[in-house]
């Protein structure tokens, strides 16, 4: 298409932003509007945690401003769609032409049916709030709070109230927290880690009653919930889309232009479903964004999934699930627990390649292996140094030298060297400093060489000062064949 | 005592890198001897290479008559007169031919000061070109035009390395000082170091924190610490509110890159970033140090700025016992930056677009402001325009060897092929001086007078223990007999060292690094001397300026920039193809394209041949085995190494060194995709795949 078309974007979340950043990047050079229903600049929804826990406020979260000759309404809802006339109309009575229309609507949370949880006229009750938005992060009431559901949202929600010293219950009605990514076992260790992080949890419990104030369960149980968090999940914003006649599954239906069956209609991030999925992760929608921003400014190119993983944003849990549940194709396990410290691994290969894990506790895998799967990269045949993350080489055991281990790096001075120094009347640092140079450089294998040089003597050897002093340079052959 | 007449010793400094150790030489039994002295940087310490430099005065190849390529395509010995008229002739051809930009001149970041200055003078009124630019350029660029950016002004370190030694954590990122420049760990004992480098370096072993990102994201790492120290409290909000502007710009694009998006991107574990982030915000006295590894990328200015932002919100720069510097690669790396040979610059750090610093200069040199050239190709632009239309036809070379150092050097051997003219001087027959059409024999280190500029921005002197052999001139005298062959004026290229300096001096008066106050005299009588250090009329005398932007940073409202950056990918990412990322570096045995130390029996004997570092399991998968050759291949070509296995490489890059010649060069495989400010071409990161070579069974 024209890299001049008009580019009509309704929503304003971090899919949209991203997408309008990237069409100017990609050369599309048409005029762009978007339509935000928040009054507030676009930010960064990911990080409502850190405004729960104090350590930013809502402001800090503001995206940077859209390029040149964007135009963005803010405050404004988009409330039809005329496709034969290619207008958008708004609750503020504008309408908007365009050759493009981009629907990033996203995703509005789901509310349970919960007695007391409504008031008359469909509004939560007093202290309940979802956490979608950052008026609702800035709303939370003060006092005790109960967070309703242990998916995602709802475990870093209860780590981050708990960091800004919040009295916190997490009610949850599977099994255990994540029932549908984590097997017992790490569910079972990842309920102990929310436990000794001051967290009361309420797992296998459902809220049968809000009252402000209060959340019964359905033991009879009663929580005192000055506040009531609704985690519970989040359905795709389709409306504005079925209103047009546009096919809608769970989400909107894009093909891999991201195209609705309308083609100047396209949608992106957590409204749409690509090849069946909504995965309702940044990450997917950024990498849609990308994509249809070549798409938008005349590139030849379609949209691929990137292999989506859940990460949790949570300091010290190090939480990692890859792939699906119980993926296809897995040939073997590997599972690793070690609950007593609170790590636990479990990976899934396809041959060489990870087909699924979950990790809890081991910071250095959830790194490594999150990048072998996303990449489709084989893992190393060491497994147990991968998942417990010590790099091979790192730490090698003090062993006998051999006789051409190079000591002083920077002077290139072998052991033989060394000895050789030894027996011709080197008996100290600086006799073998004169003799081979060794220790002339950084200085960093003095100790090295003293224990050398205590071999030879046949004394025990006093490194100074509890230096690391490992023999790490007996790999250090030049190659020579 | 008169320069001609032969010394006992002389206090000077080591020939290589950019720390500049100060050595005492002398005679000894069987030639030139070498002693570390206790000058501040090295404190009486040397590597391998400062040991064995003296070999390098007599190796047996030393060129000592200029050459000329025959009729029969042969180099031949020439007389001076004879080789420099042949040089001024054609030059004198092509330029009534072609114009003036049809020549081309490429320096060296090992040059003197005084080299650098009357090499950057020579092209402007002799040849009156343009087209002038160095290797520097593959060096520091990046940093530097960070630091012009963030501070106003762009010192290495803008504070001594001494300062180093009191410091709690040190940051390195993508420097490698274990391997290039030793004696400096000696100022980072009791430092708790993070290292970042996707290779488990020298450096990196003696680290309390290794961050191993994937190469070609440090970019990314560096906006994710930002965002850590921001949102885990670190930042130091009154020194951002009172010395600093664009803060928030910056962290608008830090706020995208969140630890666990970092993480994903780099590979580098949300905890280990956070610890990095937590050493560096409880130190008292923290630094923050980029090298080439971080630098040397198509976006390595943002990505020297983004760790700029780091500090800056840390509260690091222009603080006493804190602060942000880059650690300077070659021997002048600084000084050579400074006083013209770089394209868009001329003496003093002054930008040649700038009116007013082009009156200024013109006036120093007696010409009209008109008379000088504009702004002319960045060093690898340059190269690959050798030949071409519209291209320079004729390429002078000092100090430098680019068929080995340059990026995608197979491209540029046909550049240098395609050349009317191509002058090398050098003392070896370096790889590109053997392609030469005209080889000028020059003097070295031990040999002459001069001063440079270490990484800390203080000036020294070299100074002349031996007369250069019989039949060798120094390079000021090289470009006097070609300016006068030229038709310039005698006076206006001096050969003698001092006079050179004194102008300059006058020269970089006024300019950001102002050396009007520094005299060979204050030098030699001891003083410790960091630009800018201007010359203060009837006063007491300037006593330099060792630590920078106490008072202020160097920009006109005196507040440090924050800088708008956002991470992208590398020009180059891994593919079918090319499943691999290379990455190339240097080792300690040897200095940049090797031309000195390949030389040194020593030195050849620690890394006598290219090698290449792999992970054993990618190894086993390729069918390589330890101590059998590779062959390495990306888009642009192939080079082969002795296969190396490291357990503690990542399991998705290679590391190749660059400082061998041939069907070796490491260059042979890099990028040419530039930095779009600093011209810096993508050393560090490009796409490949590797094979057995064909010594496979």
């Amino acid at each position: 298409m024209s890299a001049m078309h008009h580019v009509l974007v309704v929503g304003h979340g971090p899919a949209a932003h991203r997408l309008v950043e990237r069409l100017r990047a990609h050369g599309h050079r048409g005029p762009v509007t978007v339509l935000g229903a928040e009054r507030r600049p676009a930010y960064n929804r990911v990080l409502l945690t850190s405004v729960l826990d104090g350590t930013l406020t809502a402001g800090d979260l503001e995206l940077p401003a859209p390029p040149d000759g964007v135009r963005v309404r803010t405050g404004v809802t988009a409330t039809d769609v005329d496709r034969a006339r290619r207008l958008v109309r708004t609750d503020t009575g504008e309408t908007h032409r365009y050759d493009r229309l981009v629907l990033a609507t996203g995703a509005r949370p789901r509310i349970p049916r919960l007695p007391g949880l409504l008031t008359a006229d469909g509004r939560l009750t007093e202290g309940a709030t979802t956490l979608r938005t950052a008026d609702d992060a800035e709303q939370l009431a003060d006092g005790p709070v109960v967070v309703l559901g242990a998916g995602a949202l709802g475990i870093e929600t209860t780590l981050a109230l708990l960091r800004a010293g919040r009295d916190v219950t997490l009610v949850h009605p599977g099994p255990h927290p994540l029932h549908d990514r984590l097997d017992d076992t790490a569910g079972a260790l990842l309920a102990s880690r929310l436990r000794s992080a001051g967290a009361r949890l309420r797992a296998g419990r459902a809220a049968v009653e809000y009252r402000p104030g209060k959340l019964v369960l359905d033991d009879g149980e009663v929580l005192r919930a000055d506040a009531l968090a609704l985690c519970t999940g989040v359905v795709p914003e389709t409306t504005l889309a079925r209103r047009a006649g546009l096919a809608v599954r769970t989400g909107i239906v894009v093909d891999r232009h991201l195209r609705t069956a309308d083609p100047r209609v396209h949608a992106l991030g957590d409204c749409a479903e690509f090849d069946g999925e909504v995965p309702g992760l940044v990450g997917t929608a950024w990498e849609q964004a990308e994509s249809l921003a070549r798409i938008l400014a005349g590139h030849d190119t379609h949209h691929r999934a990137g292999r989506p993983l859940l990460r949790l944003r949570a300091p010290g849990l190090d939480l990692a699930c890859l792939g699906p549940p119980e993926p296809s194709g897995a040939t073997r396990h590997i599972t690793l627990s070690d609950p007593a410290r609170g790590r636990h691994a479990a990976l899934a290969l396809d041959g060489d390649r990870v087909a699924g894990a979950v990790l809890i506790g081991l910071p250095r895998a959830a790194a490594a292996l999150a990048q072998l799967y996303a990449r489709g990269l084989p893992v190393p045949s060491d497994r147990f140094a991968l998942l417990l993350g010590t790099p091979a080489g790192a730490h090698p055991a003090r062993v006998e030298l051999p006789d051409a281990a190079v000591l002083c790096h920077c002077n290139h001075v072998t052991k033989a060297d060394l000895l050789r120094a030894w027996r011709a009347g080197a008996r100290d640092l600086a006799g073998i400093a004169a003799a081979t140079r060794a220790t002339t450089g950084c200085g960093g294998c003095a100790d090295d060489v003293r224990l050398v040089l205590a071999s030879a003597t046949g004394a025990p050897a006093t490194p100074s000062t509890g230096a690391q002093a490992t023999a790490t340079s007996a790999t250090g052959g030049n190659g020579a064949p | 005592m008169p320069d001609s007449a032969p010394r006992p010793s002389v206090a000077t400094h080591c020939p290589y890198c950019a720390l500049q150790c100060g050595t005492r030489l002398g005679h000894g039994a069987s030639g030139t001897v070498v002693e570390p002295s206790d000058f501040p940087v090295n404190d009486g310490s040397l590597c391998q290479k400062g040991w064995t430099a003296p070999a390098v005065l007599d190796v047996p190849d030393r060129l000592r008559r200029p050459l000329l390529r025959g009729p029969d395509g042969r180099l031949a010995p020439a007389d001076w007169d004879t080789a420099l008229d042949t040089v001024a002739t054609r030059l004198r051809r092509i330029r009534d031919e072609h114009g003036p930009d049809a020549l081309a001149v490429f320096g060296g970041g090992g040059l003197t000061n005084e080299k650098a200055y009357l090499l950057g003078k020579f092209a402007r009124l002799a040849l009156r070109t343009s087209q002038i630019d160095y290797n520097g350029r593959f060096c520091m660029s990046s940093a530097a035009a960070a630091q012009n950016a963030a501070f106003g002004l762009d010192r290495g370190l803008p504070f001594p390395v001494a300062d180093l030694d009191a410091a709690d954590t040190v940051l390195l990122a993508g420097a490698n000082p274990a391997e290039t420049m030793p004696p400096l760990m000696r100022h980072l004992r009791k430092a708790d170091l993070i290292v970042i480098d996707p290779r488990r370096t020298k450096t990196a072993e003696r680290a309390a924190l290794h961050l191993q990102p994937v190469p070609g994201t440090d970019l990314a790492l560096a906006l994710g610490l930002l965002h850590i120290a921001v949102s885990d409290g670190w930042c130091d909000k009154e020194y951002v509110q009172e010395r600093t502007t664009g803060f928030d710009a910056a962290w608008r694009r830090a706020v995208t890159w969140w630890p666990e998006r970092v993480e994903q991107v780099t590979g580098v574990p949300v905890a280990e970033q956070r610890a990095a982030v937590e050493l560096l915000g409880e130190a008292r006295r923290a630094y923050v140090l980029t090298g080439r590894g971080a630098e040397q990328h198509s976006k390595g200015s943002d990505t020297a700025a983004a760790f700029i932002n780091l500090a800056l919100a840390l509260g690091l720069p222009g603080v006493a016992g804190r602060g942000y510097g880059c650690l300077t690669g070659q021997g002048n790396g600084q000084g050579g930056r400074e006083h013209g040979q770089k394209a868009d610059q001329l003496p003093g750090y002054r930008m040649i677009t700038d009116p007013e610093a082009r009156a200024h200069v013109a006036r120093v040199w007696g010409t009209a402001p008109d008379a000088l050239p504009g702004p002319g190709r960045s060093a690898y632009e340059l190269l690959d325009a050798l030949g071409t239309e519209g291209g320079p036809r004729a390429l002078l070379v000092f100090g430098s060897n680019p068929l080995v150092s340059a990026p995608h050097s197979g491209h540029v051997a046909g550049r240098l092929d395609a050349l009317d003219l191509l002058v090398v001087a050098d003392f070896v027959p370096s790889e590109t001086a053997r392609t030469a059409d005209v080889v000028l024999p020059v003097a070295q280190w031990a040999e002459e007078e001069g001063t440079l500029t270490n990484l800390e921005g203080r000036v020294l002197r070299r100074r002349r223990l031996l007369p250069p052999p019989e039949g060798v001139r120094t390079d000021l005298e090289v470009l006097h007999g070609l300016a006068v062959r030229l038709g310039e004026p005698a006076h206006r290229f001096p050969t003698a060292p001092r006079q050179v300096f004194d102008e300059l001096r006058r020269a970089s008066r006024g300019g950001t690094a102002d050396y009007s106050g520094i005299t060979y005299e204050r030098l030699d009588a001891g003083e410790a001397l960091h630009w800018p250090c201007p010359e203060r009329p009837g006063g007491q005398p300037h006593p330099g300026t060792p630590r920078l932007f106490l008072d202020g940073f160097a920009t006109p409202d005196g507040r440090a920039r924050f800088a708008e950056v956002d991470h992208r990918d590398p020009a180059e990412t891994p593919d079918a193809d090319h499943p691999l990322y290379a990455t190339t570096g240097r080792v300690l045995a040897h200095y940049q394209s090797g031309a000195q130390t390949r030389r040194v029996p020593e030195l050849n004997d620690a890394v006598p041949e290219p090698y290449v570092e792999i992970h054993p399991d990618t190894a086993e998968r390729s069918g390589l085995r330890e101590g059998g050759t590779a062959r390495v291949t990306s888009a642009r070509g192939t080079t082969v190494a002795r296969v190396r296995l490291v357990g503690s490489m990542r399991t998705d890059t290679v590391f190749l060194p660059f400082h061998h010649p041939g069907a070796g060069r490491a260059n042979l495989i890099t990028a040419t995709a530039l930095d779009p400010r600093s011209k810096m071409p993508e050393f560090k990161v490009c796409a490949v795949r590797i094979e057995p070579g064909s010594d496979a069974p």
